[in-house]
């Protein structure tokens, strides 16, 4: 009996790529031939510009009123004309994409931490802890955000730190439901068991085993939360519980000029949706880019 | 017309990953003639299923046909618009899957569902409803009427699978592809599934396309067989010639890799076929098996070897089809005879255990009342079908699943806790699993070498230099390389992945093993290769299994004793020879009498009736009594009888004295039951 190999020395393997590292390459492949998440890019791209070089791109100052030219329609001088103040309302507009951009991904990123955290918890030891988190989840979605915001934007007064987190506590239970559901798909693998066969502690099987296997869903719920707070605090400074009224807002430029629109006077309001809207349909499409890049 | 019913002539498939075409099938060239069935053998990756996509015309989108043609009924079927083709799908080809269960369409009730494929040959509807009604009793669905109420999900496997054959048969076509139908079926079952294919195909006269790893039911089922490797037909001929004189090492290797004629672990390790598969789209120059052969010479290397006839019809793709049965042995030296003595307590014994689930207000027994001890460096074998209780005796055993009040856990003579949780640390590392698959079984996101070094810190408390040292022997005692630690476990074959999760189980030196299926997802040539690393494992280690499998052969060879449970209940235990031979609990030897086997000698098979009960309602008395081919009265309904030792070291419970088993069991059952349409 002749052995032609001898069975007993290792295996060894072609090397083959990582399948991890090539379905991110193809990922972020995906992502740059996408027009979706290009356009979203540039459109998110040009705000946060914005927001970090307001003070130097805006071509007035936004704070100074220029009483003999009170609401101006757009010239040469003022492209986007003066609001009720004599205010450049283009410059305005620039320097207002700061405070929600400042605002809104911190809000979301305590929220997504917030969220995730629970999600895991619960999905993870199912029961009665389970059962009790979700009926708070329930009883938080049941009310409209904007009213869970207002009141509690009331009781604690307006400010950043209160809206960042008013609205991560809003969204946390949202997002905890998405990232409950992927758990309780991964917490069925054997690798989980295993874990428990080595007694590991419920904090490392979660956080260290779990957490790596659901960061598709988080990532992607991150990106479309963003866009809800931004339009969160867009309204809440709209209704007059912006974090400070003292530096130029969208929401509360918009809410201090509606009022002229009967009179022909739509260019103070216009500009600020368009900034709203803007912001928001690019973040849009690059989470949905992004979810798609994971579905593929 | 031709005589034949499906003619494929150099069938080139690529598939276009990444912007290349990887070449799938390289030039397939195969025939069958009406009414033949034909078998198309090889493991998983050699292209089996898509040579089935190319005839059905449903190739992937990426996959498209490169050359070669296909002709059905001498159509050429490459040429038809989708119109002809779907025209001949509703009329000509038909399909069955693997899982019936994805098959059907959940929505739709049974009836309806077959009723469509009727309506689309333009039957009217009342007709159709007749026809339904017929094509279920010919697949022997004993209620039609009721089935065809039902939603999918309210029928078991085996029935479904019969659903999905009266709907593949209801056009009756030319070609009926089957592409491994019976894999997701337990053994009982699978055997009747599979007579029910052989009668059919009596009566109808269809031409079979059968896919199949499982060289035993090919055996069984065909006429004619093709062994495919790597996209390349290798060797073509009758079946039963081609499994008893294969004429290409590529077969005989295969042969080889399964365990069967009672040949055990102690005796002879099994061989296996050294290397991999070319990944597909490799370039290939030469011989495609060359590289894996024990035969190779140069000229192997640099000439692809044409279609060698060898007789009676027969062909071999290889240049020394003559030698092929010298094929060189590899397998690992023997081993050391290690037959665990039976002095001494238990290793690991379970006492009364049971496990009760509650669902919907009904109370589901899992397991009842199960006793019994494995002894240290033994091999435990666990046989039953699925819901029989293997996993969940397992689960109770490690902590995973907290049995019902009353059970008792002992390990090496020690109280062992329920939970997992309330477990020393020395109990922990010293009961460990191997789970049935890899790829959920590893977490996907770490390396190889965190996994290991992982379990290593956590079991043994090692750490630093000293744990980095310990995870490569670790690794170097499965034979995984060392090079390959850093890499994840998506990179890895079956069969690698098998090794990372053997080691991790090995790492804080246990001293029991549970072994879950663990060779049920690979190949046969790796499944031989794992087989031989765990009894390698236990010899020198010293450790104890307790595996879990359906597959007898494996069972056998690998088992020092075995255990078989039916419905949550211990029915027999015993020696494995013991067991395998007669006399066995009625049950064990309905199991047995399923199985088919390689050298097609036709065993008197033994038919269960029906399905197995549901664990929610047991059956009273004997739970087995319902199926039992061998009841002898009302005791069987009326009175559970005792697991009693009916002769030293061998357990049954049955009602049946086992002298009187042993003249029963002597000559085959006079059938209790006969199906309509037996042959």
């Amino acid at each position: 009996m002749t052995v032609v190999q001898d069975p007993t020395a290792p295996i060894t393997v072609p090397s083959a790529p990582d399948q991890a590292a090539i379905a991110r390459r193809e990922r972020l492949r995906f992502l740059r031939r996408s027009p979706t998440f290009l356009i979203g890019c540039a459109l998110v791209g040009i705000w946060v510009i914005c927001a970090i070089f307001g003070n130097l791109i805006a071509p007035h100052d936004p704070e100074f009123p220029d009483v003999l030219n009170k609401l101006v329609g757009p010239s040469g001088e003022h492209i986007f004309g003066t609001d009720r103040l004599g205010r450049d309302v283009l410059s305005r507009v620039i320097v207002g994409a700061r405070s929600v951009l400042v605002i809104a991904p911190i809000a979301t990123l305590l929220g997504t931490v917030l969220g995730t955290a629970i999600g895991l918890v619960t999905g993870y030891y199912r029961g009665l802890v389970d059962e009790a988190t979700m009926r708070v989840v329930d009883a938080v979605l049941a009310i409209p955000l904007i009213i869970t915001s207002l009141l509690a934007v009331v009781a604690l007064g307006p400010s950043r730190v209160t809206l960042i987190l008013v609205i991560g506590f809003v969204f946390a239970p949202i997002i905890a439901k998405t990232v409950r559901a992927a758990v309780l798909g991964e917490a069925q693998l054997e690798y989980v068991e295993a874990a428990r066969l080595r007694n590991e502690r419920g904090l490392y099987v979660m956080f260290a085993e779990i957490l790596p296997n659901v960061m598709g869903p988080v990532i992607v719920e991150f990106t479309v939360r963003l866009g809800y707070a931004i339009f969160t605090i867009a309204t809440l400074s709209f209704l007059g519980f912006g974090a400070d009224p003292s530096i130029p807002d969208w929401g509360q430029d918009i809410s201090q000029h509606y009022q002229f629109i009967s009179g022909d006077v739509w260019w103070p309001v216009l500009f600020p949706s368009l900034a709203i809207a803007t912001l928001i349909v690019g973040i849009n499409l690059v989470a949905d880019a992004i979810a798609q890049s994971f579905e593929r | 017309m031709t005589d034949f019913a499906i003619e494929l002539d150099d069938l080139q498939v690529v598939y276009r990953v990444r912007g290349k075409d990887r070449q799938v099938l390289r030039g397939v060239s195969l025939a069958i003639e009406r009414g033949e069935s034909y078998g198309l053998v090889g493991e998983s990756g050699c292209g089996k299923t898509t040579a089935a996509f190319a005839i059905m015309r449903s190739l992937p989108r990426n996959g498209r046909v490169l050359s070669g043609s296909i002709r059905v009924n001498g159509e050429d079927l490459l040429g038809m618009g989708q119109g002809e083709v779907r025209n001949l799908r509703a009329t000509t080809l038909s399909m069955v899957y693997q899982n019936p269960g994805s098959a059907l369409n959940p929505a739709i009730r049974i009836g309806p569902q077959l009723a469509e494929v009727f309506e689309l040959m333009g039957v009217s509807k009342e007709d159709a409803a007749k026809r339904v009604h017929g094509m279920l009793e010919k697949v022997q669905i004993s209620d039609p009427t009721r089935v065809m109420r039902r939603y999918p999900h309210q029928l078991s496997g085996g029935m479904q699978q019969r659903v999905v054959i009266a709907m593949a048969l209801a056009k009756d076509p030319t070609l009926l592809i089957l592409d491994e139908p019976t894999t997701g079926l337990d053994a009982t079952v699978e055997a009747e599934v599979l007579d029910l294919i052989a009668a059919l195909r009596q009566e109808f006269g269809t031409s079979v396309l059968f896919i199949s790893h499982n060289l035993a039911v090919i055996a069984k089922m065909c006429e004619r067989v093709g062994v495919l490797y790597a996209g390349r037909l290798v060797e073509e001929g009758v079946a039963g010639e081609v499994f008893r004189d294969p004429r290409h090492p590529y077969t005989v290797g295969l042969l080889r890799c399964i365990p069967r004629g009672g040949v055990r672990k102690d005796e002879t390790p099994l061989d296996t076929i050294p290397g991999f598969l070319p990944p597909i789209g490799a370039e290939i120059q030469g011989c495609v098996f060359a590289p894996r052969c024990g035969l190779v010479r140069d000229i192997c290397r640099e000439e692809e070897p044409p279609l060698y006839p060898v007789g009676n019809g027969r062909t071999s793709r290889c240049h020394f089809h003559q030698e092929a049965h010298l094929l060189p042995r590899n397998a690992p030296a023997e081993l050391v005879g290690t037959r665990p003595g039976n002095g001494g307590g238990p290793l690991l014994a379970v006492e009364n255990a049971g496990k009760t689930y509650r669902q919907e207000g009904q109370e589901v027994h899992a397991l009842s009342d199960v006793s019994l001890g494995i002894r240290p460096g033994e091999v435990l074998g666990l046989v039953g079908e699925s819901g029989s209780g293997k996993t969940t005796l397992a689960r109770v055993l490690l902590g995973l699943t907290a049995p019902d009040p009353g059970s008792q856990l002992e390990l090496e003579g020690a109280p062992l806790a329920a939970r997992v949780q309330q477990r020393s640390r020395e109990q922990v590392r010293s009961l460990q699993v191997i789970f049935q698959n890899p790829d959920s079984a590893l977490n996907r996101r770490f390396s190889v070498r965190r996994i290991i070094e992982r379990a290593l810190y956590k079991l043994r408390g090692l750490r630093g230099d000293e744990r980095s040292r310990r995870a490569r022997e670790l690794a170097s005692s499965v034979r995984f390389d060392e090079s390959l630690l850093a890499v994840r476990p998506s990179q890895l074959s079956g069969g690698l992945k098998q090794r990372v999760a053997i080691a991790r189980a090995f790492a804080g030196e246990p001293r029991i093993v549970l072994c879950d299926e663990p060779t049920s997802a690979l190949d046969v040539s790796v499944q031989a290769a794992i087989l031989n690393l765990l009894a390698e494992l236990q010899s020198g280690e010293g450790v104890t299994y307790l595996f879990i499998s359906h597959d007898l052969g494996v069972v056998r060879y690998i088992s020092d004793r075995i255990a078989v449970l039916y419905l949550g209940h211990l029915l027999e235990l015993g020696d494995a020879e013991t067991v395998f031979s007669t006399p066995h609990h009625p049950y064990t030897e309905a199991l047995l009498s399923a199985v088919p086997n390689i050298e097609g000698g036709e065993r008197p098979r033994i038919r269960l009736e029906g399905e197995i009960p549901s664990a929610a309602d047991p059956p009273s008395g004997c739970v087995f009594h319902t199926r039992c081919p061998r009841k002898i009265g009302p005791i069987c309904e009326q009175e559970e009888p005792p697991l009693e030792e009916v002769e030293a070291g061998h357990f049954m419970r049955c009602h049946i004295p086992l002298e009187e088993l042993r003249v029963l069991q002597a000559a085959p059952p006079a059938p209790r039951y006969q199906s309509k349409t037996t042959s």
